[in-house]
């Protein structure tokens, strides 16, 4: 699983008809050190993420094992909101300080 | 499998229900060499790994297997906590 920040929604009226019913959000990756890590992917949310938290995704075939995304084209899946992580004993982020 | 050392934790309270009760820790991947190799990446963990524990890992659709929910959408779980690692 990647770190990621929510970045936005996005919205395709036209689509894939197995497609149908699954909200999508625009993902930031971050790295550990709670960076930008460069990357972006377009993930399915079966959560309810808001715009500015912290995530964690999976991808490839694991992300359609999920409820939403059972037997669909979909390659990436949001599947916790993080509240706090630490590396090597130190917090890099906590969501309540959280001032992005 | 790929070896890999548990540098951090994860906490969450809301995420899928497949996880609940479950750990997820970030794990550094390793060379053969015990040196670290590539970016870090967070793994969920039925194996009660601890921070600085060396431990094999698993990527892809094989990582869902470890869960007690089979139903669940991980691509990266810890399999074992390694005792030793012997080379020529």
């Amino acid at each position: 699983m990647k770190f990621a920040e929510v970045a936005g929604t996005v919205v395709a009226t036209k689509k894939d008809a197995k497609m149908e019913g699954i909200p999508f959000l625009l993902l930031r990756d971050l790295t550990v050190g709670n960076q930008p890590a460069g990357g972006y992917v377009v993930a399915s949310d079966p959560l309810g993420a808001d715009r500015g938290e912290v995530v964690l995704y999976s991808t490839g075939s694991s992300a359609r094992q999920t409820a939403i995304t059972k037997d669909r084209p979909n390659d990436a899946v949001i599947l916790a909101v993080v509240d706090t992580w630490e590396v090597e004993g130190r917090v890099i982020y906590r969501k309540d300080e959280d001032d992005r | 499998m790929k070896l890999g050392r548990v540098i951090g934790t994860v906490v969450s309270t809301k995420k899928l229900e497949a996880f609940a009760g479950e750990k997820f820790l970030i794990v550094q991947p390793l060379s053969e060499n015990l040196e670290p190799d590539g970016e870090p990446l967070v793994a969920n963990d039925t194996q009660q790994a601890g921070p600085g524990q060396l431990v094999t890992y698993i990527g892809g659709r094989e990582a869902t297997i470890p869960l007690g929910e089979p139903f669940n959408p991980s691509d990266a779980a810890i399999t074992g906590i390694v005792d030793e690692v012997a080379t020529e």
